[in-house]
């Protein structure tokens, strides 16, 4: 496999796998470099690609291992953090500051998840994976899966409706 | 879209029970622009996903080609080979040490004693050449006597 055929297959995920990243890894920087490590490995493995039934998959199940553990060992140390600023261009000008506002809010919300939810919810609700999919990037069972999910979304509806009743957003 | 439709559906989701179609039915609802009052609520859940999918990785990928992955096999392959030939001469240089005396032999009488008579064959052969130039010395023996008479 060559070059140009590698990246013909890992083009369609490797924004996934950069959102994947950054979902645990939160600085921009550091998910860009979990994506090209995680790619130089399944470059490396180049021969052995056409085995896997889903490069995808693998690739994204590398990319989690590799997160978790870049992780563990910056634990110890300080883990930067950098929050994105959205600047979009949705139409009224209210409306805008409301949605990023709230936008930041989820964001915070989705921190504040364990790393299983922060998993599941990044590769269900953001990428659409189906729970089998999801259950084999992950290694766990689909219902597992299931019950994590629902947990988070509704831990991730708790901290919105609280904001947004005591007005903090 | 029905708004209580929508209900059942988040109701639904919250219990991790939506199907994809589903999901995408409720997030294509909450982009709309009108959203149920009492439902407004989730808006920015399902916004912030939608943004987040937009999200693009723009870095480069520092792929090397595979030369370097070559050559590394062809330095293990010629190592290799050395350590063979070398390997393979040092024990034929011990096998022939450690039997200096021996220099072969026949288990099948037959064959031996076809080689042993080939090997006299070829001496005999290389006797026989001297022999010739003998036979002058014997007529001048014969000369000798005849001048010589005893």
């Amino acid at each position: 496999m060559n070059q140009s055929e590698f990246m013909q297959i890992v083009n369609p995920f490797k924004d996934k796998v950069f959102r994947l990243a950054k979902r645990l890894l939160v600085s921009t920087e550091e998910a860009e470099d979990a994506t090209q490590e995680v790619m130089v490995k399944l470059w490396s493995k180049n021969d052995s690609l056409p085995q896997y039934n889903s490069v995808e998959a693998l690739a994204m199940t590398m990319t989690k291992n590799y997160c978790l553990d870049q992780l563990k060992s910056k634990r110890a140390g300080n883990l930067q953090i950098v929050h994105s600023n959205y600047s979009d261009n949705s139409p009224s000008v209210q409306k805008q500051v409301e949605d990023r506002d709230a936008w930041s809010w989820m964001e915070k919300a989705m921190e504040s998840l364990p790393e299983q939810q922060k998993l599941i919810v990044q590769l269900r609700d953001i990428e659409q994976y189906e729970y089998e999919e999801i259950a084999s990037m992950l290694e766990m069972n689909e219902t597992a899966v299931r019950v994590a999910l629902s947990r988070a979304r509704k831990a991730l509806r708790e901290i919105m409706t609280k904001t947004q009743n005591y007005g903090i957003a | 879209m029905e708004s209580h439709n929508i209900e059942t559906l988040i109701e639904k989701y919250f219990d991790g029970e939506t199907s994809l179609a589903e999901e995408t039915q409720l997030q294509e609802y909450f982009s709309s622009s009108d959203v149920a009052q009492h439902l407004e609520q989730y808006r920015p859940m399902f916004g912030y996903f939608a943004k987040e999918r937009e999200q693009r990785f723009d870095g480069t990928l520092p792929l090397q080609p595979r030369k370097r992955k070559t050559v590394a096999w062809l330095s293990v392959a010629a190592s290799v080979a050395v350590l063979l030939g070398v390997g393979t001469f040092a024990y034929n240089n011990l096998q022939n040490q450690t039997t200096p005396g021996e220099l072969g032999t026949y288990d099948d009488p037959e064959k031996a004693f076809a080689e042993t008579q080939k090997a006299l064959d070829m001496l005999a052969a290389h006797v026989n050449t001297g022999v010739e130039s003998v036979e002058y010395i014997n007529e001048y023996e014969e000369s000798k006597d005849l001048v010589f008479k005893k």
